[in-house]
């Protein structure tokens, strides 16, 4: 691990002053639990580090009606996971969050980490020197890549790690991003790139723009969400696949659905198709099998990771099942 | 890291023979040589001060406060064992995948490993050695002993001290409760099941 300076402001403005001078250099730092296995790999190699955990104020999980939904950067995993409001009207996050890692990552990672932590790719992670950290190729491709993506790859194939972005996708969330230019607020869905537009970064942000809170629309009357994630451990995993679906039906029948996917893409996945085609759809399993037979049809699997698309196919249909029931 | 280790190594060697440490609260300095040899043919054992490097951090540890001084990419484990000797809390993967490390801060269990001791600053760190009343084993211990709740004992400290901190919180957790507050520490030899025995009849223990 490189030595660093580790710099520790205790304000947003501060912390924006600084990245805004030397950005590019300066690796933004906050529970750590991912950043600091990407240290100890030397994979990251900055020698500064710039904690956000002295900010004050940033860590709010704040709910209600009219205004829906807002958490800070800084909220912990478990806060998330044990809040009973988000229980109540987004289980979709509730359900997700207490799939993420153990207790005791979750009582360290945050959710800002979580949106923005690194891909799992073996290759990546260990000494190879991958697209993804400026190499000229990407060893999954020929080589093993059980875990990695069926759609949205090339040149790179990773899939996004994270069980948050998954949740908050499925329910439209936005993300507001905080730089020494003041604030953006973004659908989530733009905060991720696929690797051919960027293959050396998952998300949009630019050197020195830190993620400063999610926020989540009011539930509609009515709504149902959750989330499924297969693991190939009993116990705490990353996901194989995933699926959050947020639907809205009456008496078995589907007014509208959003469902996202985790684990088959180089980020947190949505089929605006497949949403419209479930609409007016009544529940149940022919129904579904019917509509869902054809889902990532398209995939370009890997060698290794065709038995991804049955399993999504077998997910989706399941969680919707189990929602509507 | 592994280079780090080395070069911690190294240099810890190279020191022990000529320098050491107990000069409390002083920055040491390489030049003055010969001070450091008779400290350290008083305290062969202590590695020098600038093995730790220079940022001071104040912490509470087992109820203890202790005023040290770390560099920027010490782990807190590195410091509990290396720096207070703590060596209860063990160090397995080092990266945050086993529990062998877990200790509890705030109530809360966390991988002492996967985090930086300068995040410790202030904070107030329970290891395995704080749940000893002198001689007498705390109750989540004596019930690992009575339910055979281990094999070889490696991953035990860390299980244990996840079970205290379910405990703490939730005095009478139901068996789902403890399957999945404990889903964060492997055992090797897949104790697993006299584990959640163990951390049921600690449950059972406290509360008589
Ligand atoms: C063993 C293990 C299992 C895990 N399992 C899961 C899992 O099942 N599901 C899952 O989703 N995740 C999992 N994780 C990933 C991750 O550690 C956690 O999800 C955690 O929430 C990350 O948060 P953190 O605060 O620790 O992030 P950090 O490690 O501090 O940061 C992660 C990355 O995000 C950047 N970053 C952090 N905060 C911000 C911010 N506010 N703005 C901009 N950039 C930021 C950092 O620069 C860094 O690159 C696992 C990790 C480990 C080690
Ligand atoms: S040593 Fe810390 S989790 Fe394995
Ligand atoms: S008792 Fe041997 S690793 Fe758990």
């Amino acid at each position: 691990m490189t030595d660093f300076d580790y710099i520790q402001p205790t304000t947003l403005q501060e912390a924006s002053k600084v990245l805004s001078s030397d950005g590019i250099n300066t690796l933004i730092y906050a529970g750590g639990t991912d950043a600091l296995s990407l240290l100890k790999n030397d994979i990251y190699k900055q020698h500064k580090v710039l904690n956000l955990k002295k900010i004050e104020g940033l860590n709010y999980i704040s709910f209600d009606k009219t205004n829906g939904l807002r958490i800070g950067a800084l909220a912990t995993i478990s806060e998330i996971g044990s809040s009973p409001e988000i229980k109540e009207n987004y289980n979709i996050i509730h359900e997700a969050a207490n799939e993420i890692a153990s207790p005791q990552l979750r009582n360290m990672g945050t959710l800002g980490g979580n949106l923005c932590q690194r891909p799992r790719c073996w290759y990546y992670r260990e000494d190879f020197d991958c697209i993804r950290k400026g190499g000229g190729e990407c060893f999954a491709y020929e080589g093993r890549n059980k875990f990695h993506c069926i759609v949205g790859g090339g040149p790179c194939y990773i899939v996004h790690p994270s069980d948050m972005a998954v949740a908050l996708l499925a329910l439209d969330a936005k993300v507001v991003i905080h730089s020494n230019n003041g604030e953006r607020t973004i659908p989530i869905n733009d905060l991720y790139v696929l690797p051919q537009d960027d293959p050396m970064n998952e998300t949009i942000l630019k050197p020195g723009e830190i993620v400063k809170e999610i926020q989540v629309q009011p539930p509609v009357k009515g709504i149902k969400s959750g989330y499924v994630k297969f693991k190939e451990r009993d116990t705490w995993d990353f996901a194989v696949v995933s699926v959050g679906a947020v639907i809205n039906s009456t008496n078995g029948i589907i007014n509208n659905v959003n469902i996202a996917f985790g684990g088959i893409a180089p980020k947190p996945w949505s089929e605006k198709s497949l949403n419209k085609s479930l609409s007016s759809v009544r529940i149940n399993e022919n129904e579904l099998e019917g509509k869902l037979k054809n889902l990532f049809s398209n995939a370009e699997t890997l060698s290794e990771n065709a038995y991804k698309v049955p399993l999504v196919r077998n997910l989706t249909k399941r969680l919707l099942l189990r929602l509507v029931q | 890291m592994k280079e780090e280790k080395e070069k911690k190594e190294i240099s810890r060697r190279e020191f022990l023979g000529k320098a050491g440490t107990g000069v409390a609260g002083s920055y040491f300095i390489l030049s003055s040589l010969k001070q450091a040899e008779a400290v350290a043919k008083e305290n062969p054992l202590q590695p020098p001060e600038t093995y730790f490097g220079n940022i001071q951090v104040q912490l509470t540890v087992n109820g203890v406060k202790h005023k040290v001084r770390v560099h920027t990419n010490t782990t807190l484990v590195e410091l509990l064992r290396d720096r207070l000797s703590l060596t209860g809390t063990k160090v397995v993967c080092n990266h945050g995948e086993c529990g062998g490390c877990t200790v509890v801060i705030d109530k809360k269990a966390v991988y002492s490993c996967q985090m930086l001791a300068l995040d410790a600053d202030g904070k107030d760190v329970t290891t395995i050695e704080g749940l000893l009343k002198g001689e007498e084993l705390h109750k989540v211990q004596q019930a690992f002993i009575d339910k055979d709740g281990l094999q070889c004992g490696f991953c035990t400290p860390g299980q244990i001290m996840s079970a205290y901190a379910l405990l703490l919180n939730n005095p009478d957790p139901s068996e789902e409760e403890i399957k999945t507050a404990m889903a964060g520490n492997i055992c090797r030899c897949s104790a697993y099941p006299k584990i959640k025995e163990s951390v049921a009849e600690a449950a059972r223990l406290l509360k008589a």
